[in-house]
């Protein structure tokens, strides 16, 4: 704990330093030190940090009380395995977004951007991550999500330039405020039920409350921290913030930040089902808002053709396919059975785990082609592989990881939400069983368009001919800008390889997330032993499975040894005239998708066509336009512009009116004072 | 235990030794149906044994995945077939849930091909590519939701959970008493597993194994521009593919009997099913490109309609 | 067995006809309901309803509605498709819900055969689902007849000798119903040259 905290002071030193060097002129001296202080007090802040996790028992539930000078709440941190499983991901990706941002920001110019305030509003995003995590105390907890919920405003306003971003910006801070104040409304709800704000004794105090108050309290946690986490409708934020953010802050973002949210639902669940009277419909509304999610994220995400937007609507999918893993935990927890209940609770917290190491490690690769190339819109690219090739393996396992494919780690988490989906058929009633086994199959049709949404982005992205000049002019990349992405794809393949070490860990967060009685505990155990069993078994597929490839890949060469290997121009078919123009692209390759679920995704298809004989010139535009955001947040949003300038007929700046209204009031108020 | 091992090898050798066989056997029925003496039954391994002395083309746009890409597809089609139970005995790997790491070994196998496919960079090859993905996407929930009829039934069966969730639970042969339990609804899945065959292995309905040069195929275009060993791993990993699903069928076909018989009971179904993808193929016309969702959905209702009927009566 | 065997082809022949676009394969589906239906009439014992089920619902009505098909133009035989994937998602809803239904229903125990009760609602569902999905008068007329033959695989466990009167006499109302209907759609397509009930909005005020 005394470690964790040093983290925390040395966070707040690093912000102290930034926020000076973000006051002094800007010139590229100081650029080079706010820089450089900033990448490496960062990094070595989250590597300490993650030596605080590392160096007590996993398991231990430790806590300590700071002085606090409010008068409601207190300076109360704890760390227990749920804390300490989410802070893995805020610091192993904050050291290696720290360092990869280092490197690439040295390429800027210092007199366009305030890099002091950058790596200052970096660190405090951090601080208020890892307070958010370890808070033990309501008010602390706003104030800390508070803080880690303004920090991004302004990381993702690094190109303020630009009024796209800012736009993006301007939209993100919307949402992160409206579930602030949802999240007020909870806490201050429960403040008043049980009188007290320590978060450690709000969960018995609970037991008073009258079902409707609960229902309330959970409708108003999913709605504040949903948002943060992106659950459909209130994901439009993620695909606006993400591109316009610089790429390691949305990596940080996408992989760390949207979490809190997921951990805020499991925390409050955890203390509103504490007192024993959790409710069914809870589970089932969460899992079927993640279906909801997933299926939305992953049908707009195949429509997308910019990278990095592609990227964001999938942490919506992901977020989606957590929140399932979370509702079918509880329904279990709630029905009596203990096998549903673990697997699905810890198959949520292990995918969360492993969404961190592979969306970080994507949205890092895709900052590096942005760097390179210029531009993130697929149908410009293609052949990044030949200019970067350590960018494009890395690109691939994530990938691979993404899609859920077995030898990396996003199969783990899934194989482990299967389970809790398959075994739906042991609960009672029918509508129970046919609701977790409708779930499954929505799970599978997510994880099958997966798939083919990242052999899309991969494919044409990475591999063929260079699309245009944007590809062709790629600056190469080397090993020593491009070394900290082997840190998340490194975990990428262990977390696959050595799955059960990773799945112990999320074995014990979801312990400490949903205490279970002796009973199902011991249904359980049992659950655990054989799932991790079962991930033991893979993971050695996986290693034979690699170890086939190479042994194949030896014999192919030693068959190929004296023979003649031609390097020819690609055959398909004998067709050579072809230019780089005809390749396919990313809008054609999701074409046969969109004949399908053409209005699912929401595609926007503008065709002009020459109707003469012999036409001319054609035009033709698809567009993937977030339906909500134009049809439900649009005029939602305006009508309420409306109303508040319908108000302003009050502010005239007739100032004897003014003291009429003044006179008014205080006449009113004197009458109601003596009626009373 | 060791006979069963025994078994389970010499059905896995046969698996690997006989994959060849079924795309002679299928070619050999459709040309009796056509009125031609044919090719050889044994034509595939001649086309192996000629590819692995060859020397290879390599297009001057590809990378290393084109050419990691066969071996991929191929060892994950070997894994997936090695967590088959095969001939009344389980597999050695067998495992809680291992059905789902087979249908994403499959996924992985079509994953690379897919890549491998763009990265020739040539416009024929991305239209293989786009429609292998779409069609892979439709497919998989088939798939698994013929999988849950299986698993429901056992878990209704009163089997605990972690044996329910395993291939070998729900292909090791069946017992009688659930074919004639009043369990018509069954019938359904082998129904839908054979739609998934032609679909997974790109047969006719779905593509035109022939038709290299036509706008309308899958398979055959995306591997267009592999020469070599590379494409005798290819072939070869596509034989194995097919084994693995007309394995599946068998698996559920037979009845429980003592492992002998119930061996040569299996692998004599695997040469008739793929007598019968002949005979589909020969009476069949390939459907139109925008039909073959229609195709996949209607082998999804009848999945859906046999797990209801089975899980909810 | 032979009942369960019975039930699930029917449910089957259900949802051909919600699967299909082709009026044509929906009339042959009424066919073999009728003939189903009959079968399932002789396992209840009513050998001579059986007979009469057999004339009326296997040959008389799939006989007039084929008569009627021959007289339209082709155009008028295939549904949009676009409906059909709907339809046969709300059939596997009503197939779902009358499932439900039935553990939720309190029957005396001992009177419906396992099954029948929840296939028999389901397939009265699908008959409405027919009617509301599809715009083609015939696909009405069609499925009122698959409506109607829930409502009489329902009956049949009831059924005694006394009933068994009442019901000829409704499955007669059905056909009276059917032969109105196909001088209807004769009439209506001479004159619009349409069978299309959306069209239909034409003739309001």
């Amino acid at each position: 704990m005394t470690l964790f905290l040093w983290t925390l002071c040395l966070l707040v030193a690093g912000a102290s330093l930034c926020a000076i060097l973000a006051v002094c002129p800007s010139v590229s001296a100081t650029a080079r030190a706010a820089n450089l202080i900033g990448a490496l007090g960062s990094a070595t802040a989250c590597l300490l940090g993650l030596v605080a996790l590392v160096c007590s028992p996993w398991n231990a539930s430790l806590s300590v009380h700071l002085p606090w000078g409010l008068p409601v709440g207190a300076c109360a941190l704890g760390l227990d395995a749920l804390s300490r499983l989410f802070l893995l991901p805020v610091f192993g990706l904050g050291f290696v977004c720290a360092v990869s941002g280092g490197l690439s920001l040295r390429h800027e110019r210092p007199e366009m951007h305030n890099f002091g305030a950058h790596w200052l509003f970096y660190f405090l995003l951090l601080l208020g991550l890892a307070l958010v995590m370890t808070s033990r105390d309501a008010v602390l907890f706003m104030l800390a999500w508070e803080l880690m919920s303004l920090a991004p405003f302004f990381l993702i306003d690094f190109n303020d330039g630009d009024s796209k971003v800012r736009d993006a910006s301007w939209v993100y801070l919307t949402a992160a405020h409206l579930g602030a104040v949802a999240l007020m409304a909870f806490f201050v709800l429960l403040w008043q039920t049980t009188g007290q704000t320590s978060l450690d004794n709000v969960g018995p105090a609970l037991s008073q409350a009258t079902p409707g108050l609960q229902a309330a309290l959970f409708v108003l946690c999913v709605l504040g921290f949903g948002a943060k986490a992106g659950l459909a409708p209130l994901h439009i934020w993620l695909p606006e913030a993400h591109p316009a953010a610089p790429s390691h802050v949305s990596a940080l973002l996408s992989g760390a930040m949207i979490n809190a949210g997921l951990y805020g639902i499991v925390r409050s669940l955890g203390l509103l089902s504490q007192a024993g009277n959790a409710q069914e419909w809870w589970g089932w509304s969460l899992l079927f808002l993640g279906l909801g999610t997933g299926v939305m994220g992953i049908l707009k995400a195949t429509a997308q053709s910019n990278l990095k937007r592609l990227l964001a609507y999938s942490s919506v999918e992901n977020m989606g396919l957590m929140t399932m893993g979370l509702g079918v935990g509880y329904i279990g927890h709630i029905c009596g059975n203990g096998w549903i209940a673990v697997m699905g609770v810890s198959g949520a917290l292990l995918h969360m785990c492993n969404h961190a190491a592979f969306k970080g490690l994507l949205f890092l690769c895709a900052g590096e082609v942005l760097h390179a190339c210029g531009t993130v819109r697929m149908g410009q690219l293609g052949g990044v592989q030949k200019k970067m090739p350590l960018v494009g393996i890395a690109f691939a396992i994530g990938a691979a990881s993404i899609a859920c494919l077995p030898p990396c780690n996003g199969f783990a988490g899934e194989l482990l939400i299967a389970f809790s989906l398959l075994d739906g058929p042991s609960l009672n009633g029918v509508e129970r069983q046919m609701g977790l086994l409708v779930s499954f199959a929505g799970m599978a049709c997510i994880s099958g368009l997966a798939a083919a949404l990242y052999a899309k982005a991969y494919g044409i992205t990475f591999l063929g001919q260079p699309r245009s000049g944007f590809a062709v002019n790629a600056h190469p990349a080397t090993w020593r800008t491009l070394w900290p992405l082997s840190l998340p794809a490194a975990v990428c393949l262990a977390g696959g390889l050595a799955a059960p070490a990773f799945f112990k860990l999320a074995v014990s967060a979801a312990h400490c997330a949903l205490p279970l009685s002796d009973v199902l505990s011991a249904q359980g155990h049992n659950a655990l032993r054989q799932a991790e069993h079962s991930l033991t078994v893979v993971s050695c597929v996986g290693c034979v499975g690699i170890a086939l490839v190479v042994a194949i890949l030896f014999i192919r060469k030693i068959l190929l040894r004296g023979r003649r290997v031609k390097a020819v121009p690609t055959w398909s078919c004998g067709f050579q005239a072809a230019s780089p123009r005809v390749q396919y692209t990313d809008a054609a390759f999701s074409e046969p998708m969109a004949r399908i679920f053409g209005r699912a995704m929401g595609l926007k298809v503008d065709v002009h066509q020459d109707v003469q004989l012999f036409p001319q010139d054609g035009f033709l535009a698809i567009m993937a336009p977030d339906r909500l955001r134009t049809k439900l947040f649009t005029p939602l949003f305006q009508a309420v512009e409306s109303l508040c300038n319908a108000c302003k007929i009050m502010q005239h700046g007739k100032i004897h009116l003014y003291i009429l209204y003044m006179l008014a009031t205080v006449v009113g108020l004197l009458i109601w004072g003596l009626r009373v | 235990m060791s006979q069963s091992l025994v078994v389970y090898f010499v059905q896995l050798c046969l698996a690997l030794l006989l994959a060849p066989l079924l795309p002679g056997i299928i070619n050999r029925v459709k040309a009796i149906f056509a009125g031609r003496h044919g090719k050889p039954l044994l034509q595939t391994y001649y086309d192996l044994a000629k590819l692995l002395r060859k020397g290879e083309a390599l297009s001057q746009t590809t990378t290393w995945v084109f050419t990691l890409a066969p071996a991929i597809a191929l060892v994950a089609t070997l894994c997936a077939l090695a967590l088959l139970p095969l001939g009344g005995s389980s597999s050695p790997l067998a495992f809680t849930g291992d059905f789902v790491l087979a249908a994403y070994l499959l996924a992985l196998g079509r994953f690379a091909t897919m890549l491998s496919a763009l990265d020739t960079g040539s416009s024929f090859e991305g239209m293989g590519a786009s429609r292998e993905a779409t069609f892979a996407a439709l497919a998989e929930p088939v798939l698994f939701l013929t999988l849950m009829v299986l698993t429901s039934l056992s878990l209704n069966a009163g089997l605990d959970t972690e044996h329910a969730l395993s291939l070998s639970a729900l292909f090791g042969g069946q017992s009688a008493d659930t074919w004639l339990g009043g369990k018509i609804e069954l019938l359904l899945v082998p129904v839908v597993f054979f739609i998934l065959l032609l679909v997974e292995n790109c047969r006719i309905p779905v593509d035109d194994p022939n038709t290299h040069l036509e706008l309308t195929m899958i398979h055959e275009v995306m591997v267009l521009d592999h020469s070599g060993p590379n494409l005798a791993i290819i072939v070869y990993g596509t034989a194995l593919k097919l084994w693995f699903f007309a394995a599946l069928i068998a698996g559920l076909m037979t009845p429980d009997l003592s492992p002998w018989p119930q061996a040569a009971l299996r692998t004599g179904i695997v040469l008739l099913l793929s007598v019968l993808v002949g005979v589909t193929e020969s009476v069949m016309a390939r459907l139109r490109m925008q039909r073959v969702p229609a195709l996949l959905g209607g082998a999804a209702a009848m999945s859906a309609l046999a797990l209801i009927l089975s899980q909810m009566r | 067995m032979l009942l369960q065997t019975c039930l699930f082809l029917l449910v089957l022949s259900n949802f051909c006809m919600l699967g299909t676009p082709r009026i044509r394969r929906m009339t042959g589906m009424t066919a073999i309901q009728g003939l189903l239906l009959t079968v399932l009439l002789c396992i209840f014992g009513h050998v001579m309803l059986a007979v009469a089920v057999l004339l009326i619902k296997g040959l008389l009505l799939p006989g007039l509605l084929w008569r009627t098909l021959k007289r339209l133009p082709a155009q008028a035989l295939v549904c949009p498709r676009k409906v059909v994937p709907l339809d046969v998602l709300a059939g596997m809803g009503g197939l779902a819900f009358s499932f439900w239904l039935d553990g939720r229903l309190v029957m005396a125990h001992g009177l419906f055969p396992p099954m029948l009760l929840p296939l028999g609602l389901a397939t009265l569902f699908c008959g409405l689902i027919l009617i509301v999905g599809r715009i083609k008068a015939i696909t009405q007329v069609i499925g009122y007849l698959v409506a109607e033959n829930g409502i009489f695989l329902l009956g049949m466990p009831l059924m005694t000798t006394g009933t068994a009167w009442f019901e000829l006499a409704l499955l007669l109302d059905v056909f009276v119903a059917v032969f109105v209907m196909g001088i209807a759609i004769n009439h209506i397509s001479d004159s619009f040259a349409s069978i299309d009930v959306a069209r239909f909005r034409s003739l309001r005020d």
